[in-house]
């Protein structure tokens, strides 16, 4: 199979300008001859299928969730990227674009992430038009913050809780569609299946999470907007239902898989209380600007913070990289954490934390600064842990957060399989092996309200204006083993939670496939997971039928899947024996421990070819060039 | 460690009839949030061969507005602007006896448990929640300076997360302070001016045929919203709609 990016000529100014000139449009009295499908409601989902309604294609939406403003993304708080240059600091697409490409080392396509880069600023207009209430300044301009390292303020932002009001802004337009009956909407409906006719995706099997009734649709094109993975882990970020099984279900049916092990685990979130844990709560990144981050200098010291002398605390981030301190970017941040806990100097009562402290900053601005920054944040933090952080001080660690990899799209953000089209947190596109802050709203908006619309034309306007019907066999067929599989899991009736058997398969990959990886230990994933997938189908317990509400089946076929989606993670990982970004290879690092990239063997996008439940996957690669930001290790010394 | 009663409403499905049953929990650790006591308890339960107590949660971080139970009688339980995945067994003791039901009104029909139906509330909001605006060109982000005042209490009606309790809270189960939020964070932007009077009349009067009641100030709804929406927002939405109606707007 030939990757090819169709990443078109020219000067990378202006590419995206002529390939939308270059892409065929759809006869406007033709376009609600075609129906779209549109999997997920978060930022890009939202975004795509208003926008498409709007163009006037008959659009089909779906989400597990009840109601599409539900989806994940609202759960975002730091703000969304753009580059506006309002604030006079420098700022340019053309530095958004280098900055991006760096902090993603440089395993990013480089006319993706121009391209982003130039419909950022078009983002934040549209957003604002819609009254999305993002934070101003008193003479009513709109306000920015530096954020995650960036040397320049463009990050907007409303409050701690801008996914959210992006997200309303997306729900908002789509329910504009809904009401003018452009979009049919779907929810509490899960994807459970594509269906590929003669080569092209044409529709998909869904499951109503009420009923249980498998139902097929038919399409002239489907769009995956599902998001991320990092659930495997069990424990993350990521709301309880976000998992694999659109993606996975699609690279089964012949989509490629693009870097799945660039799994970004995000420095400061609130550590474990207890083996009962569900779920991982970020503390926004913003905190890292004030806060100082220690452990103790001994291993085991079990006095409480305050009896610590700062001549007994390591401020580690600060000690290593003096010129960045405590803003180091996430990946390096996290690692550090994890050395400093696995040298047994970790805080808290359960030893699995790191300090991120205020004391300073409180005696330097004053407590009212401090409440104004961060009140919510640590009205938070207290509501979970119990402790008060003005007094004690928080202790955090890092958490599986935000995932890289996704199925392999080319320019056009189009799968290996035609007519499946993959935008945001689902898709691989723009993030190389590294997200920077701020950056997934803007590549969810890009890809829903500017990309896609133009490009899903150009397929369309190639595709018969023919009806299409989900009557025909290849819908018969996949209808009947979506309700199998649902059979099969009901009757396992085994002994074990469903839970249960995901916190296992979530230690596996934390332990061996988490913040660090080496040969030996994802040699032994690999060797533990089909073991464990074998365990599920044996051992798993699912109560009551599928012909009802059950939760626990749903969470059973979605970890069914985790469980054959990890086996590909830990592939990916072993072949990239290389340090980048997220992605570190204890074998590929410097004598001070800093990662050490391989350009030469490895600047590829590894995109994987589904073989099999537990063949070894076919690896493709698509080479990467670097023509405009010239390779260089990142550093922060 | 403490030991709990609880009285959770099962039902079957919409049209079961459903009833408290009653689970002894012992050895609950304080630190964990109110839900997962819920998963510990559904996972003796399945280890029992029993069905789990279905209930909606998603984020577990207080903003997606899935969770929402009525505990002891008070939507999201005990603790002030909390939502029900952020409460914490630490507010509880050792003997105590928790109540534990769905949001119960008219307009939310329960679907099995403690889940129920809240589409209604998108239907209020497709009613005219929104400025009609296409993806397209639209005047640069700056082009209208907004005062930070009016930003800022736009935001504070914006964020309201759809959770219902509001509804469940409210004698009349009214939907008041969910559409007056909308209508607040809309009609205060200057974006929202050209259909502020229609959406409020036409978001009012979608409420009230999908069978939510009417406000009579009781205020329940403010002491229940897990993001403490003001009062204040409802007499705004009164405002608009009545000067909507005089001119006809809707």
């Amino acid at each position: 199979m030939e990757l090819r990016s169709n990443v078109p000529f020219g000067p990378i100014q202006d590419k995206w300008d002529r390939h939308k000139f270059d892409l065929k449009l759809v006869n406007p009295a033709n376009k609600r001859k075609y129906d779209i499908i549109v999997v997920g409601t978060g930022l890009a989902g939202a975004s795509a299928a208003a926008s498409l309604a709007e163009l006037g294609y008959k659009v089909k939406c779906f989400c597990f969730q009840d109601s599409p403003r539900r989806a994940h993304s609202i759960a975002a708080q730091g703000g969304i990227n753009a580059a506006k240059n309002y604030q006079n600091d420098g700022d340019s697409v053309w530095r958004l674009f280098y900055d991006t490409v760096k902090g993603g080392d440089f395993r990013s396509r480089e006319a993706n992430v121009y391209r982003l880069a130039q419909i950022s600023a078009n983002i934040i207009d549209q957003c604002v038009a819609q009254g999305v209430p993002f934070a101003r300044e008193y003479g009513g301009l709109l306000a920015n913050r530096s954020f995650g390292g960036a040397q320049v303020s463009r990050t907007f932002y409303a409050r701690g809780q801008t996914g959210q009001q992006l997200l309303l802004g997306a729900y908002q337009a789509l329910a504009t569609q809904i009401a003018g009956g452009g979009v049919e909407m779907h929810p509490r409906t899960e994807m459970l299946d594509v269906v590929v006719v003669d080569g092209h995706a044409r529709g998909i099997v869904v499951r109503d999470l009420v009923t249980g009734t498998v139902t097929a649709h038919a399409a002239h094109a489907v769009v995956l907007a599902t998001g991320g993975y990092a659930n495997v882990f069990y424990l993350s970020t990521n709301a309880k239902g976000c998992n694999v099984t659109a993606t996975w279900r699609a690279h089964k049916r012949g989509a490629l898989f693009a870097n799945p092990c660039f799994t970004q685990i995000h420095p400061t979130c609130i550590p474990p209380s207890g083996e009962y844990q569900s779920k991982l709560t970020l503390m926004s990144e913003s905190l890292r600007n004030d806060g100082r981050i220690w452990v103790p200098r001994q291993a085991g010291d079990k006095r409480a913070a305050g009896d610590i002398p700062v001549g007994e605390r390591d401020y580690y981030l600060e000690r290593l990289y003096p010129s960045f301190g405590n803003l180091t970017p996430r990946d390096i941040a996290s690692r550090r954490a994890k050395e400093a806990v696995d040298e047994g100097r970790g805080v808290g009562e359960l030893a699995n934390g790191v300090y991120l402290e205020f004391r300073d900053a409180i005696e330097r601005l004053g407590r009212s600064a401090i409440e104004e920054r961060y009140g919510n944040l640590f009205e938070m933090y207290e509501r979970i842990t119990g402790e008060n952080p003005y007094d004690v001080p928080m202790r955090i660690y890092p958490a599986p957060h935000y995932t890289m990899g996704g199925l392999w799209v080319d320019y056009n953000l189009m799968s290996t399989v035609p007519g499946l089209f993959v935008i945001g947190e689902a898709n691989f596109s723009d993030h190389g092996a590294n997200r920077l802050g701020a950056s997934a709203l803007m590549q969810g908006l890009a890809d829903g309200y500017f990309v896609l619309p133009y490009t899903i034309g150009d397929y369309l306007a190639r595709q018969p204006v023919q009806p299409v019907s989900s009557e025909a066999a290849p819908f018969r067929d996949v209808e009947r083993e979506v309700r199998e599989r649902t059979a099969r899991l009901l009757a396992v009736n085994g002994t074990r939670s469903v839970d249960a058997l995901h916190r296992e398969l979530g230690k596996v990959l934390w332990d061996k496939c988490g913040m660090a990886r080496n040969e030996r230990g994802l040699r032994d994933a690999l060797r533990i997971i089909p073991e464990l997938r074998e365990r599920f189908w044996a051992e798993v317990k699912v109560t009551g039928s599928g012909t009802t509400l059950n939760q626990a089946l749903e969470k059973a076929g979605r970890l069914a899947d985790f469980l054959e989606f990890a086996e590909l993670m830990c592939h990916d990982a072993l072949e990239r024996n290389e340090s980048c970004g997220a992605h570190f290879r204890e074998e590929s690092q410097t004598e001070e421990g800093e990662a050490m990239r391989d350009d030469e063997h490895f600047t590829y996008v590894a995109a994987w070819e589904y073989t099999g439940v537990g063949e070894r996957p076919r690896l493709h690669r698509e080479d990467l060039n670097f023509e405009h930001v010239p390779l260089s290790t990142r550093s922060y010394k | 460690m403490i030991d709990l009663v609880l009285h959770i409403w099962r039902q079957d499905g919409p049209a079961a009839k459903g009833a408290f049953v009653r689970y002894d929990m012992k050895a609950v650790n304080p630190h964990m949030s109110f839900l997962e006591m819920l998963d510990l308890l559904n996972e003796q339960l399945t280890e029992r061969g029993e069905e789990p107590v279905a209930f909606e949660h998603d984020c577990r971080e207080g903003i997606c507005g899935s969770c929402g139970l009525v505990i002891g009688g008070v939507p999201h339980g005990p603790q002030a602007r909390t939502a029900t995945c952020q409460l914490h067994m630490r507010h509880f003791r050792t003997g105590d006896e928790i109540w534990i039901e769905p949001w119960r009104a008219a307009a939310f029909p329960i679907i099995r448990d403690l889940v129920v139906d809240r589409t209604a509330l998108d239907r209020i909001i497709e009613a005219g929640g929104y400025i009609s605006v296409r993806t397209g060109s639209p005047p640069d982000a700056n082009a209208i300076p907004i005062p930070k005042e009016d930003a800022d209490l736009a935001f504070d009606a914006a964020s309201c997360i759809g959770c219902g309790a509001c509804v469940a809270a409210c004698p009349n189960a009214s939907a008041m302070l969910f559409t007056a939020a909308k209508i607040s964070h809309l009609g205060l932007l200057p974006q929202g001016q050209p259909e502020r009077y229609h959406r409020a009349v036409r978001m009012v009067v979608h409420m009230d045929e999908e069978g939510f009641g009417s406000c009579t100030n009781h205020g329940e709804c403010e002491a229940a919203c897990p993001k403490g929406i003001s009062l204040d927002f409802i007499a705004r939405l009164n405002r608009d709609l009545c000067k909507g109606t005089l001119i006809g707007a809707g």
